[in-house]
């Protein structure tokens, strides 16, 4: 039975003592203070954080399971526990075969050592012995695509180089069973996709076991069959893949996308103030997800002390490749009439079907007639556009910046 | 393999610590790297600081406070002294802020935590064995001739180690949770610098009771030990080789003891 079994979670759960009231002794002198204060108490008073209840799944041999749920819903605890960083407070679990765990992309770097240095150090530390290293070493770097600056200290790499070097690295770790963390998050957008087609073949040739966790759902899709969505440190679903993040995209449609400055930090210049940004999906509620045939509104609250000539308010937004995709402002609703003190909203409506799957940032400025006003906000937005019906047998992304919906026509000619 | 909630007491797997060797050096060598680079002199720090701190021992308790060093020239009288007592307090600070210092490997990668301090250690020995061949040359320079019982040296170095890592051990495991250990310990291995053999003798301690009190502390009999055995000159106690020894090595096994117990919580709380 065990024999294709790689992964045997049974009932794990993790507790941690959280100080309430008081606060947790950091110094002995505090720890001595409060003993002092009451020497036969236990210690403090605390309640119980739970971070992981009661988690029970396998996973097969070669199997690739995904793993979804919001910021704090456990699943990185859950990744520290199958990769023994942290013990769990209770359950079981049963691993057959070598471990391999990337939960951060170079994990041991040194800026002070050469490339070439951190590559035998970063490969000792997940795990690989020296003679492997040694050996894998030249497609280690070609994969690296740094070959250049090998013996460059990487504190003078560019944080791309730094990427790539050390997920390179990871790239070349030969366990049965490969748990990767969201470190797909980083990189340029080619690179992950060098990265993720990596970790596809590791599964599909290689029958290596692999648990992922990403708030990517295109990669989650293009690499799981199954997948597991977690929430507030319990398992909610354990099935197909475009199951789950149809249910996780669902949730999280809920949560605001929008961003408040508080009022000392607002972006001012000249009597101009950002107040907040947002995303509308096509119901016109603030979320961070919407899907690729709806409509969405960009808002962008401002707050003016005195009238302005000639102002303009708009946007800058970006995919995560970092091409600009477009950029406006409400020049043309606003004609070249000024504004006086108020506060105001400029809405910028998007249709459907112009956007391609992925995650957009934006940025946000407003500029006035001889530079009364200017400002620029960095990105403090972003959203991602889904295919929410997407089909199992259509995983794959569709290539380019636009997904518009086009007409085609067949025919025959004669 | 088979992960479950820890039980109270867990032996220490040193099959696990083997299977690691290759991190352990490559730790070490990592320590050795970083220390000296962009330096201009390198690897000649490991000369100069003994040799420097030898010379301010001997103007200050050779030439000015006149303290007693046998029929030994003061100035490798310091220097064995300090080379020994340098191995000790190396140890001691690196292994005990091994884990804090690699906070981010621990609460990101997993590898037998002991392998940290141990590597403080290994480092800290490679420095040790090249300022020792530089009090080699030193030795002949003053024409001192060890004796045969040199030989023993590496005895007393031993039990030295052992109670520097059980001491960082120690401090490495209570700072991860109190920073403290960092600021105290630096002021408390002064106090034991003064109050271990280094730029004196035994000799000038009372006999009775103060050496008694004296002896307390493990480090005077390793110390006295070591230049006994570098200089060929004055005996060692068996009664006080017993209990330096006894002491190190109950030093050495608490300290590990305390770092497995503590060691689950590492990587939630560092």
């Amino acid at each position: 039975m065990s024999s294709d079994l790689a992964i045997s979670v049974r009932g794990v759960g993790k507790t941690f003592q959280v100080a309430t009231t008081q606060h947790r002794p950091t110094t002995l002198g505090e720890l001595l203070m409060q003993k002092l204060k009451n020497p036969f108490g236990s210690s403090q008073p605390t309640h119980q954080f739970e971070a992981l209840e009661d988690v029970s799944f396998e996973v097969k041999r070669g199997e690739v399971l995904g793993i979804v749920g919001r910021n704090g819903a456990g699943k990185s605890t859950l990744l520290k526990i199958l990769s023994r960083i942290t013990p769990p407070t209770r359950g079981e679990i049963d691993i057959y075969g070598r471990v391999g765990a990337l939960l951060e992309v170079g994990t041991g770097f040194h800026p002070e050592l050469t490339g070439r240095e951190n590559i035998f150090l970063n490969g000792t530390i997940l795990g690989m012995r020296k003679t492997e290293i040694q050996k894998r070493f030249d497609e280690i770097v070609a994969f690296s695509e740094v070959e250049e600056f090998l013996d460059t200290p990487v504190k003078r790499y560019s944080s791309g180089m730094y990427v790539r070097l050390a997920f390179a690295v990871a790239a070349h770790l030969e366990p049965e069973i490969l748990i990767v963390d969201e470190v797909l998050a980083v990189g340029d957008a080619s690179f992950q996709k060098k990265c993720l087609g990596k970790m596809g073949d590791a599964s599909r040739n290689e029958g290596r076991t692999v648990l992922f966790v990403s708030h990517n759902m295109a990669a989650m899709r293009a690499l799981c069959s199954r997948a597991i969505l977690m929430d507030a440190g319990r398992m909610m679903i354990d099935g197909d893949v475009s199951a789950v993040t149809k249910s996780y995209l669902k949730n999280e449609k809920s949560a605001p996308a929008m961003f408040t400055w508080e009022d000392q930090e607002a972006p001012s210049h000249g009597g101009f103030a950002f107040r907040r940004v947002s995303i509308l999906n096509g119901l016109g509620e603030s979320s961070a997800t919407v899907s690729h045939d709806e409509s969405f509104t960009v808002c962008i609250e401002y707050e003016m002390d005195s009238a302005a000539a000639g102002i303009r308010v708009g946007f800058l937004i970006q995919n995560s490749e970092g091409i600009d995709i477009c950029g406006s402002n409400d020049v043309h609703a606003s004609g070249s009439q000024s504004r006086g003190a108020n506060r105001y909203v400029s809405r910028c409506r998007f249709p459907g079907y112009l956007l391609n799957e992925g995650r957009y940032q934006l940025q946000f400025g407003a500029d006035a007639l001889h530079g009364k006003i200017y400002i620029r906000t960095p990105f403090c937005l972003s959203f991602s556009v889904e295919d929410t019906e997407r089909h199992s047998d259509s995983r794959h992304l569709l290539p380019g910046v636009l997904r518009p919906l086009l007409e085609w026509g067949i025919e025959p000619r004669n | 393999m088979r992960i479950r909630p820890p039980r109270r007491w867990e032996a220490v797997d040193l099959r696990v610590i083997w299977h690691y060797r290759d991190l352990l050096v490559a730790f070490a060598v990592r320590d050795i790297k970083l220390r000296y680079r962009q330096t201009l002199l390198g690897v000649i720090w490991v000369l100069i600081q003994p040799l420097m701190a030898a010379g301010i021992f001997s103007f200050v308790f050779g030439r000015i406070a006149k303290l007693d060093s046998g029929n030994i020239p003061y100035f490798p009288f310091a220097y064995t002294g300090l080379l020994a007592w340098n191995l000790f307090s190396s140890t001691v600070l690196k292994s005990a802020g091994s884990l804090v210092g690699n906070a981010s490997l621990v609460s990101k990668v997993f590898f037998p935590r002991l392998l940290l301090p141990f590597s403080g250690a290994v480092s800290t020995l490679v420095d040790f064995a090249i300022a020792a061949a530089a009090g080699c040359v030193l030795l002949l320079a003053y024409q001192v001739t060890p004796g045969f019982s040199i030989v023993l040296a590496p005895f007393w170095l031993l039990f030295l180690v052992l109670f520097a890592l059980g001491i960082g051990m120690f401090c490495a495991a209570l700072a991860v949770r109190f920073r403290d250990v960092n600021h105290i310990l630096p002021v408390l291995l002064q106090l034991m610098l003064y109050g271990s053999p280094v730029a004196y003798t035994l000799a000038i301690i009372p006999p009775g009771l103060p050496m008694l009190l004296y002896k307390l502390n493990p480090m005077a009999t390793l110390l006295h030990g070591f230049r006994v055995a570098i200089f060929g000159e004055g005996y060692v106690g068996f009664p006080s080789t017993i209990y330096a020894i006894t002491a190190s090595l109950l030093m050495f096994v608490i300290g590990m003891i305390f770092f497995r117990r503590m060691e689950r919580q590492f990587a939630d709380v560092i």
